[in-house]
């Protein structure tokens, strides 16, 4: 029997948390660029569909990429969001190494956009850290990355910084009462968490061997970790993944493993590998 | 012994402020046993790479022998890299960043020329708002770094290697601190921070011939883009205000741990806030209301403009020469100067137009005026900031729109002209109701609506 693909749930999820957010939160995001986010993605991978005459390919991926990005980007103007979306969706069709695509496109919109795109910028406080989004967040995420049966990377990583960032506190000689309140400040991060289970929990970006996924997760969490909190600078978590993403070629080449396919949905590398466009 | 209050000037336009606390940037410590009361305090930062300088406002009314405050900085200060500034400074950003009001008054609707919405400068933005706004150092392993004299003050620079130390380092050196001061002071020491601790020197400060303490300024280097709000809070109750004026170059500062939330603005309220302390009194109560519906949980952004411009004009934007005074290293020196501002006379409310970019001109300086009120409850970390690339203008302006002064029946635009004012004026009370979380009754008594035509029922006229 065919299974709901997993992605059903996250685009789900990922719609119901922008709405909250926008709603809620006095995010600074525009309708329109909600929308044009969205818009571009779609008709981005629609060309990239026809440019490699590929079938069987539908157009979830697209979808969670923009509301990734919707959920992430903030710009002054509305052309940065549909511009990074397109690039985020092209590097996932020409990024590929040995067919899997090297960034997850979301990550990589963001990255390419704060670094090379004017007027456009990441809050990463923006969700503030209320306990009861926290649970929700951590409740819905779960879901979606247990469906996606690679629900071990989003818990690692959360366990690795969580824990790496429980050991600065306590080395840092905080009296246990008050550094449990910023313990809970820092582990309520709601960006912080939607990268745990939206993000670093995306199948087809990490490692396929298990151990290598495990290994893999545990840099970016170190890595994260050691940006935000021995360089104090912001957004860890996001340019750890986006460095680290070209180790896991090599990952995969030292370690093969099972590539992850998506259920109901032939995964495109097969599709672009069967139809002889790219390498396998 | 004398009851030591360190307030900040600008709060007092505004913050409702409760109980004992302590300022945000460290400990004021005073040597009486009394205790210390805080306003808002206000910093200035101003930011490039790691580049940092940080001012700091106290609005001291103690005795000048009891002041005393302790700040952890980055790193050792050089002598030259502490400066005593100039209160005015504060002044005018606050002047150039404050919540304003905007008048406009509405065309005769009986006058059939091609009306201009005349808009006129409310005698200038009413400022509201401010927020608007006895054993050896050794034993101890505390370290006297440096002893300076800087203006009006005798400047220690500390390191420490525990906590408990450095809590009976100050005591015995005659600062009163908090009591459980080591807990707070430990994470600070723990990261490798030194402690820069100011006392007034009496013979200097008469020199100056001030009643009052100016503002401490440092300069220094650090990756963290930080405000250590934590230590200030070591024995508050009660939420505390800080105004925050973050000088940068490339666009909006916003706090990366907590969220930054704009205030509610360029709504239309009655008019009556025209009048004594109305605005004054509406913004002070809309903050706390708002601050309130967060939890305490959010930065507010109050302004955030390119200082080479502003529409309208609260204030002259900053010279060269001041912005220098503020700690902005980049800016133009002596001699360059902003742009004249006063409106020429018959002219619409003041403005000065953003500049064309010159080449080889000097680099621009954005303002960010963050305005927090916090408890140790719900902001546990000190606050972290980073620079976005947003560069869209923001401020916290409020609309009143005066009625026409017209008689029902002076034409057959008046009618319509009228009803629509009596509903639109209806609005502003509500908006101004949910705004500061009002008694909407007491509100639409305040108002003195002008004569509007009774409704006719809506079924009146049905049957025929």
């Amino acid at each position: 029997m065919r299974t709901l693909d997993a992605r059903l749930f996250q685009v789900a999820f990922q719609a119901l948390l922008l709405t909250a957010g926008v709603l809620l939160r006095d995010f600074s995001l525009l309708p329109a660029q909600m929308a044009l986010v969205l818009a571009s993605a779609t008709i981005t991978q629609a060309f990239w569909l026809r440019f490699f005459g590929l079938r069987d390919v539908g157009y979830l991926s697209p979808l969670i990429t923009g509301f990734g990005l919707a959920m992430l980007l903030r710009a002054d103007s509305l052309w940065v969001h549909p511009l990074a979306a397109l690039l985020a969706i092209s590097a996932k069709f020409l990024l590929r190494i040995r067919g899997k695509h090297v960034f997850n496109p979301a990550n990589f919109g963001v990255g390419v956009a704060l670094i090379v795109l004017p007027g456009a910028w990441v809050s990463p406080g923006q969700w503030g850290n209320d306990i009861g989004i926290g649970v929700w967040l951590v409740a819905l995420g779960a879901l979606v990355a247990q469906r996606a049966r690679r629900d071990d990377a989003a818990w690692l990583f959360l366990a690795v910084f969580l824990g790496l960032t429980a050991t600065r506190l306590f080395q840092l000689g905080y009296p246990v009462e008050r550094g449990w309140d910023v313990f809970c400040h820092q582990a309520l991060n709601g960006a912080l968490l939607l990268f745990t289970f939206f993000m670093i929990s995306d199948p087809m970006t990490l490692p396929d061997h298990p151990a290598a996924r495990r290994f893999h997760v545990l840099l970016v969490a170190v890595a994260a970790f050691t940006w935000q909190f021995l360089f104090y600078r912001p957004n860890g978590a996001l340019w750890a993944l986006l460095c680290l993403a070209p180790l896991v070629p090599l990952w995969d080449f030292l370690w093969p493993g099972n590539r992850h396919n998506w259920h109901g949905n032939k995964p495109l590398q097969t599709t672009l590998a069967k139809s002889g466009k790219i390498a396998r | 012994m004398k009851l030591n209050t360190f307030t900040s000037i600008l709060s007092v336009h505004i913050a409702v402020l409760a109980g004992t606390a302590h300022a945000f940037c460290g400990f004021y410590v005073g040597k009486a046993d009394a205790n210390l009361f805080n306003e808002a305090s206000q910093v200035i930062v101003v930011r490039d790479g790691d580049r940092t300088v940080v001012s700091m406002l106290n609005d001291y009314k103690g005795e000048f022998k009891e002041f005393a405050i302790v700040v952890p900085v980055p790193s050792v200060l050089q002598k030259g890299q502490i400066n005593v500034g100039d209160k005015k400074i504060f002044d005018r950003l606050d002047a150039y960043s404050a919540p304003r009001l905007a008048e406009y008054f509405d065309p005769n609707p009986c006058d059939r020329r091609q009306y201009e919405m005349a808009r006129k400068d409310g005698s200038g933005p009413i400022m509201s708002a401010a927020p608007a706004p006895a054993t050896s150092s050794r034993a101890l392993g505390v370290t006297v770094e440096a002893r300076y004299t800087v203006g009006e003050y005798d400047i220690v620079i500390l390191s420490a290697t525990q906590s408990d130390g450095l809590e009976t380092w100050l005591r015995q050196n005659g600062y009163r601190i908090p009591k459980n001061s080591a807990k707070a002071l430990a994470p600070y020491i723990r990261q490798n921070m030194k402690f820069f601790v100011a006392a007034v020197n009496l013979a200097e400060q008469a020199k100056t011939g001030f009643t009052m303490l100016r503002p401490l300024q440092f300069a220094y280097e650090s990756e963290k883009f930080m405000l250590p709000i934590r230590l200030g809070m070591a024995n508050a109750n009660g939420p505390q205000d800080l105004i925050a004026y973050m000088l940068t170059k490339n666009g909006r500062v916003e706090t990366s741990n907590y969220r930054t939330v704009k205030l509610p603005a360029n709504v239309d309220l009655p008019v009556f806030l025209r009048q004594g302390d109305e605005f004054r009194n509406f913004y002070k109560v809309m903050f706390g209301e708002q601050a309130k519906k967060e939890g305490y949980r959010a930065v507010f952004t109050e302004y955030f403009w390119d200082m080479g411009w502003c529409d309208p004009c609260a204030a002259d934007p900053l010279s060269g020469d001041e912005l220098r005074k503020a700690g902005v290293f980049w800016a133009g020196g002596p001699g360059v100067e902003a742009p004249p501002v006063a409106p020429l006379p018959g002219q619409p409310q003041g403005r000065i137009t953003p500049p064309r970019p010159v080449p080889g001109a000097a680099q621009p300086v954005m303002l960010t005026r963050l305005h927090v009120r916090y408890t140790p409850e719900t902001f546990p970390e000190d606050l972290m900031f980073q620079e976005t690339k947003d560069r869209q203008n923001f401020q916290t302006r409020y609309v009143l729109r005066h009625a026409a002064k017209v008689e029902a029946d002076a034409c057959p635009e008046a009618k319509p002209y009228l009803e629509g004012v009596s509903k639109r004026q209806e609005q502003e009370a509500q908006q101004l109701a949910t705004l500061t979380g009002g008694d909407i009754s007491a509100i639409r008594k305040k108002l003195s609506l002008p004569p509007a035509p009774p409704q006719k029922p809506w079924w009146e006229g049905l049957w025929r």
